[in-house]
């Protein structure tokens, strides 16, 4: 199964892919804009400073949803051997990387008008915040261990090190007393949030899950050009 | 309408701010790896165009070669 992930196979469609990608995500976020900006209600208790929303969530969700892939990746890539996991997972990360940016400085951004103050050391923000480090740690143990086995092996025990944030990040509203609400948008029961306010923020975290996917495609590409360069020495 | 928007309440400049933030951080990671994928295409065609024509024939063997000569102008 693992052989049509071979480069070989996919290039010239994650080549081609991008144009189209591209195309779709800058449709899809102007809605999504429109809708979060001038036509979504404002909150009741909030005020408009509720918009926030609309940026600071997708941006927090698809971080911790781009950890969690390049930790199973290197886990199953490490375990069978499959470096292409690698390059898919070293590809995710500088989008994973800019969203968890996203989230904590929207977050302080929200934070002010809503709770009085720009910075807490409250559970989720420091999870948060840790999980941000982690993706730097990640992103520089690249740098350093460029593309050998010494790479695989370290970023493998950085994501696992690294994963056992991410619960902590979701159940620590549950667990601790924090600034943050409990969650409003359950997947296995009804959500608490209105419609007029569910719909953009769906929209937007399509718009973001775009992004990413043109991020990690133009990535990808780089990725497998550069490693051809250096089949090209060889020659 | 227009200044309704704007302002929000007195809340414009926080709302205003966190998108901005947020679509300025998408056009400059976007920049950055388009310039890091330019960089690494045209080191590739340079090198591509340095070879011999036997090795340039070995090379051009492969798909992926092929493929990013053919593909001079992606995003």
């Amino acid at each position: 199964m693992f052989k049509y992930f071979e480069p070989n196979k996919i290039f010239s469609i994650t080549s081609k892919a991008p144009k189209y990608v591209l195309f779709l995500f800058v449709i899809i976020l102007t809605v999504g804009l429109i809708e979060a900006l001038v036509l979504s209600p404002e909150d009741y208790k909030q005020s408009h400073s509720v918009r926030i929303m609309y940026v600071h969530v997708p941006a927090a969700w698809i971080c911790l949803g781009i950890f969690s892939m390049i930790t199973f990746l290197s886990v199953i890539g490490y375990i069978f051997k499959i470096r292409n996991f690698f390059l898919i997972s070293k590809s995710l990360a500088p989008s994973g990387f800019v969203f968890s940016v996203i989230a904590l400085v929207t977050g302080s951004i929200w934070g002010k008008p809503t709770w009085g103050t720009w910075w807490a050391w409250d559970a989720r923000i420091t999870s948060m915040l840790i999980l941000s480090l982690f993706y730097v740690i990640y992103l520089i143990a690249w740098r350093i261990y460029d593309n050998d086995d010494k790479a695989f092996k370290i970023t493998s025990i950085i994501t696992v090190a690294g994963i056992i944030n991410v619960p902590i990040i979701k159940y620590s509203v549950d667990w601790w007393n924090t600034l943050h609400q409990p969650a409003s948008i359950n997947i296995l029961s009804e959500s608490s949030i209105h419609v007029s306010m569910l719909y953009p923020l769906l929209i937007m975290t399509a718009a973001f899950t775009l992004f990413s996917l043109l991020i990690f495609l133009m990535k990808y590409n780089t990725e497998l050009i550069k490693i051809k360069n250096k089949g090209l020495d060889r020659l | 309408m227009i200044s309704e928007i704007l302002t929000m309440n007195g809340y414009g400049l926080y709302v205003w701010s966190a998108f901005a933030f947020t679509l300025l951080n998408f056009t400059l990671l976007y920049v950055v790896i388009k310039i890091q994928y330019i960089k690494e295409k045209k080191k590739f065609i340079a090198k591509f165009g340095a070879l011999n024509s036997e090795r340039a024939k070995v090379a051009k063997s492969q798909s992926i070669n092929k493929e990013i000569l053919s593909n001079t102008s992606t995003i």
